[in-house]
């Protein structure tokens, strides 16, 4: 029995995620180094990869800064009613609920061309659909919930009064931020981070709607993915897709090996405690 | 007063960035699909095939929730029961179904299940074909969903108490028996919040599916990929009142697992 389940969940994974994997590997390789290289060089692809760059480089600063700040309102303000704090919460979670081409839609449809904000922007000269601001936006919204998801906990757990001693001691917010809170909030940052840059990189729906998805202006590395796996290049769609599962795979090491450092300094945290 | 300035200044900020993010968009396609008018919203979702993609997507991310429960159930029992050799590195590969643009997954599929590959001819040869129909469909939501139910039962399993498993045994009860009254009661609460999460998300997917399903009109066509199609073609009316319904389901489903897990908290 015990070999049985062990050999079907071995199974389960080869079958599910290990084999398919390989199919992109030979899907990249199919027409030796020199086409893999090709298809990541390719100028379409090269202008993909910049704008797929500026939008997690701008995304991640925004969401990590403001995510911060946001966690600590949300915990530590006591200017916001009682019953204001849940809906917050409730909001938060939003985003993972909602299908990134609904995600894509909403932004349409409020800064769209004929929208009132829409041409509103416009007359100072900015398009945000089907331009990166647009694009920005809608990735914004999908990795919103990240940091703050990571964040609220441990600043529950932590409580006030370290921050608060601090505080009596003299030292200003900047410093009890810098010296008491920062320290222990700082891997959870990270790990919302490493999310977020994951998720803004990956995102695809929302783009694709939002981005109109021309070529050598507005497309990323995932709408590249998509177009070339509509127009039969295997090799272009399959290198690109590769190096992204690449990233995906790194990505994934570096959160377990967070993880792993978080559950080490707990437990040397514990152990200090009960001597 | 400069400090209280201060103040005000990055609570509006806050405040600010959740409503032009979040509330706003969202009470976008709300107001939108209110602008309708009742009765022609309730025509556009009646709309043969929009009506069509909408049933489509719920049957068959129920089906691909079904098999997640049974696959992931095992799954998180098998690695946090056993010990075998690579048990490490398959406890790392479940979240990778997830961390994956979904871009990425659909292309892969596409090249598994293709006509020219060999996957592909052997499952011609014997009659089958997976892909552009509906078990392409629920082989992308199978895949997208992997991680939730696994990583919902794990931690209750690690919770689980041995001196109980092992009363069980020892009280004359067979495996299957124990895992029936034991195990199972215990795991429960894990497997109804992972599948509430798999099924919102299994609603909600659109890369894999727009790649694998063929998006044929009242055969394979999802709701994501039907509004998609709706947006392209300019027809907001259509793409909207979509959205409303399915926005609306996932709140809903969003608002049971928390409730679930408020529970489970007590």
């Amino acid at each position: 029995m015990r070999k049985l389940l062990i050999s079907a969940t071995w199974f389960l994974f080869i079958l599910i995620i290990i084999f398919p994997i390989s199919f992109i590997v030979t899907g990249a390789f199919e027409e030796g180094w020199s086409g893999f290289i090709e298809a990541l060089t390719r100028p379409e692809a090269l202008h993909a990869m910049k704008i797929s760059l500026y939008i997690v480089v701008v995304v991640t600063i925004f969401n990590v800064g403001l995510g911060i700040l946001f966690s600590l309102e949300l915990v530590r303000g006591n200017w916001l009613a009682r019953w204001v704090k849940p809906v917050i919460n409730a909001i938060i979670d939003l985003p993972f609920a909602v299908s990134p081409v609904i995600g894509g839609f909403m932004i349409i449809l409020l800064y769209g061309p004929e929208t009132v904000l829409g041409i509103f922007f416009a007359s100072f000269g900015v398009d945000i659909v089907f331009a990166l601001p647009g694009m920005i936006l809608a990735t914004m919204f999908v990795t919103f919930p990240f940091v703050v998801r990571e964040v609220v906990p441990v600043l529950e757990e932590i409580g006030e009064d370290v921050e608060e001693a601090s505080r009596t001691l003299g030292a200003s917010k900047w410093r009890t931020f810098r010296q008491v809170t920062w320290p222990s909030i700082q891997w959870p940052v990270v790990y919302g981070a490493v999310l977020t840059i994951a998720r803004s990189l990956g995102e695809f729906g929302a783009v694709l709607v939002v981005s109109g998805n021309i070529i050598n202006q507005t497309q990323t590395v995932t709408t590249l993915v998509y177009q070339d796996a509509d127009y039969f290049n295997v090799v272009g769609a399959n290198s690109l897709a590769l190096i992204l599962c690449l990233i995906s795979i790194v990505t994934l090491l570096v959160l377990d090996g967070l993880k792993r450092r978080q559950e080490v300094l707990r437990s040397e945290h514990s152990s200090e405690g009960s001597v | 007063m400069r400090d209280k300035l201060e103040k005000y200044a990055l609570r509006s900020i806050l405040i600010g960035y959740l409503i032009v993010l979040i509330v706003a968009p969202l009470s976008a396609v709300y107001v939108q699909g209110f602008s309708l008018g009742l009765s022609n919203f309730w025509k556009t979702v009646t709309d043969e095939m929009a009506l069509h993609a909408i049933t489509l997507t719920i049957r068959l991310a129920v089906i691909a929730t079904l098999i997640q429960i049974i696959i992931g159930t095992l799954i998180a029992y098998v690695l946090t029961r056993y010990e075998f050799p690579g048990k490490r590195y398959l406890n790392s590969l479940v979240d990778l179904p997830f961390a994956l643009p979904t871009a990425v997954s659909g292309v892969m599929f596409l090249m598994v299940l293709t006509p020219n590959s060999f996957v592909g001819q052997m499952l011609d040869s014997i009659g089958i074909s997976l892909l552009f129909n509906q078990s392409a469909i629920i082989i992308g939501m199978v895949f997208v969903t992997f991680p939730f139910i696994v990583r919902a039962v794990q931690p209750l399993l690690e919770n689980l108490d041995e001196d109980q498993v092992q009363a069980s045994y020892t009280l004359g009860a067979s495996k299957w028996r124990t895992f029936c009254k034991v195990v199972f009661p215990a795991i429960l609460p894990g497997i109804i919040a992972g599948s509430l999460l798999a099924f919102s998300r299994a609603l909600a997917e659109f890369g894999v599916i727009a790649l694998i399903s063929g998006n044929i009109p009242m055969e394979t066509l999802v709701a994501s990929v039907y509004i998609f199609g709706q947006i392209e073609s300019f027809n907001t009316e259509g793409a909207t009142a979509v959205s409303v319904v399915l926005l609306t389901f996932s709140f809903l489903v969003l608002w049971i697992t928390n409730l679930t897990r408020r529970r489970g908290d007590i």
